[in-house]
């Protein structure tokens, strides 16, 4: 790594920003209820980027619906701030992997959607900058005035990028984000979050299916298992940021990615298992 | 950068040129069946008036009659039209936005809209007379039904993502209903008027064959009764043509209110 990178943000004396104590959901089904989430506990602290992987179907999503204040957990809080979540708030940056972007609004309009909402009033004598900024840095500004309907898929979750950041909230809740994009795309697009990022600096949790994009972008990986999701274990990613491509080529990603593939994996098969028994 | 997709630029004039004739061939064609009907024998040419005969009689009434027919039928269904989609938008928007309520609501509508207008007039003309109430509930009635389908399908078929996503940018319920319900209600809205339109022209008849003096039905109607089929043929083509009109109207006005739609109707 380049010595005049920076430290690593998520310096273990950062205050604890998000916590998850025990937690646990139950989603009623006609068979009765079903655990997705079992016992997470874990902590993200000020400026970390912490990425959740795991099978897909197993519960990552709800964690994030947690944070986002879209699901009650049945067992155990979540907690912002030390103050357990009871809703969504512009606080918290919801970004969908379906984008969201609304279609009857221009790109402009959907910027400042947030910014014209009474809980965001304290930003709004600077909208018009702010709405210049978040055009200019996603790359949105020839495109200002046309309707979502004119966009690629990568404009559109730039721009729910921007909707968001709009809002100045001090957490990023990513679901899949970059799911939907082609690998070209997505590679652009985490190049910009990282950019974005290291000027802005947010707390960031994401959730992925990608063990390279989570490596790339995140100090913390929290592997979690086949549902019910209980925490498997956490990785220290070692990378500075700000990080750049270069970061592919080191002999540690390499490492790093065997290890938690081999992880996923063995959750996946965990997850046939279930499946087998679950028919027999 | 990726680009967004425009408008292909197409050569206009030729463009032009065929899509008028594209447009004014079929009519062409009824015409010409017109003509051959009455030609070929098949039926009694008394019983088929000549289309050129029609426009006479057009032309004739239009310095009569005409016009205060036309006015009065256009004001009775722009009257049940306005009246009976004012009612479904907020009832069809409930019925949608709740599901529960539709659960319970949805048979209701269905036994009601499944009634033909025509088959109420004995209980309208005894419960509301013989007046412009009477007409103005018929095709209120029509309106309504066909309107209420219309908002609940359309409101039932609107993500929740949006809703979603205001709520995390901060929106409360009543910035969420303004901001974010209230635009993406409006193409279907537009929707509802178009559909009620076309049902209430096609009630038109019906509610006046309540005792009208005025309006096309009533054109039709007294005409029949002296075997004027002139005149018949005169009154169901203009309520035809002013149904197109109107139809033609909005949809151009949809396409202007709801540009940022990725189909337009």
């Amino acid at each position: 790594m380049d010595a005049e990178t920076l430290p690593m943000v998520s310096a273990p004396d950062a205050a604890v920003r998000l916590r998850f104590e025990d937690v646990g959901v139950d989603f009623a089904t006609p068979a009765g209820p079903m655990r997705v989430v079992d016992g997470i506990g874990f902590d993200v602290r000020q400026g970390e980027f912490v990425s959740i992987i795991g099978p897909s179907g197993c519960g990552k999503t709800t964690l994030l619906n947690i944070v986002g204040g879209f699901v009650q957990p049945t067992r155990g809080q979540v907690l912002l701030d030390g103050a357990k979540v009871s809703g969504p708030g512009p606080d918290r940056g919801f970004i969908f992997q379906e984008y969201g972007v609304f279609p009857w609004l221009t790109v402009r309009g959907n910027i400042e959607f947030g910014l014209r909402l009474v809980a965001n009033a304290r930003h709004a004598p600077r909208r018009a900058a702010i709405v210049e900024r978040y055009l200019a840095l996603m790359g949105l500004a020839d495109f200002a005035d046309h309707h979502p309907k004119h966009l690629s898929g990568g404009m559109r979750q730039r721009l729910a990028l921007a909707r968001a950041y709009a809002v100045q909230p001090e957490f990023l809740l990513m679901d899949e984000p970059f799911g939907a994009l082609d690998a070209q795309t997505r590679t652009a697009m985490q190049d910009l979050l990282l950019q974005v990022l290291a000027t802005e600096g947010k707390t960031v949790l994401l959730v992925t299916h990608s063990v390279d994009e989570a490596i790339y972008l995140s100090s913390r990986i929290v592997v979690v298992t086949a549902r019910p999701a209980r925490v498997r274990t956490v990785i220290d990613v070692p990378f500075a940021y700000p990080r750049s491509e270069s970061v592919h080529e080191d002999p540690r990603f390499a490492t790093l990615r065997a290890e938690i593939r081999a992880l996923v994996m063995e959750e996946y098969e965990a997850q046939a298992r279930q499946a087998v028994s679950r028919t027999e | 950068m990726v680009n967004g997709t425009f408008h292909p630029v197409v050569p206009q004039a030729r463009h032009g040129a065929s899509r008028a004739a594209l447009i004014v061939a079929p009519w062409l064609a009824i015409v010409v069946v017109w003509y051959a009907v009455r030609a070929s024998g098949l039926v009694n040419p008394s019983l088929v008036p000549a289309p050129h005969a029609v426009l006479a009689k057009a032309v004739e009434l239009a310095r009569d009659r005409l016009p205060l027919d036309v006015w009065m039928s256009t004001r009775r269904v722009f009257a049940g039209v306005f009246l009976g989609v004012l009612a479904a938008v907020p009832v069809g928007f409930a019925i949608g936005w709740y599901r529960p309520v539709r659960t319970f609501v949805d048979p209701l509508i269905n036994f009601f809209r499944a009634l033909p207008p025509i088959a109420l007039i004995p209980l309208v003309i005894v419960y509301f007379g013989i007046g412009e109430l009477a007409k103005t509930v018929i095709l209120f009635y029509a309106s309504f039904f066909a309107g209420v389908i219309v908002m609940v399908e359309g409101i039932g078929q609107i993500s929740p993502i949006y809703v979603r996503v205001a709520r995390t940018l901060g929106a409360t319920d009543a910035e969420i209903f303004a901001k974010v319900i209230v635009p993406l209600a409006v193409p279907h809205i537009l929707t509802a008027i178009r559909v009620a339109l076309g049902v209430a022209w096609a009630t038109l008849v019906a509610s006046e064959l309540i005792a009208a003096q005025q309006g096309l039905g009533a054109l039709i109607q007294n005409a029949s009764s002296f075997f004027q089929l002139d005149i018949v043929y005169v009154g169901i083509i203009s309520i035809g043509l002013i149904a197109l009109a109107m139809d033609v109207a909005l949809r151009a006005a949809t396409r202007r209110l709801v540009a940022w739609q990725d189909r337009i109707a």
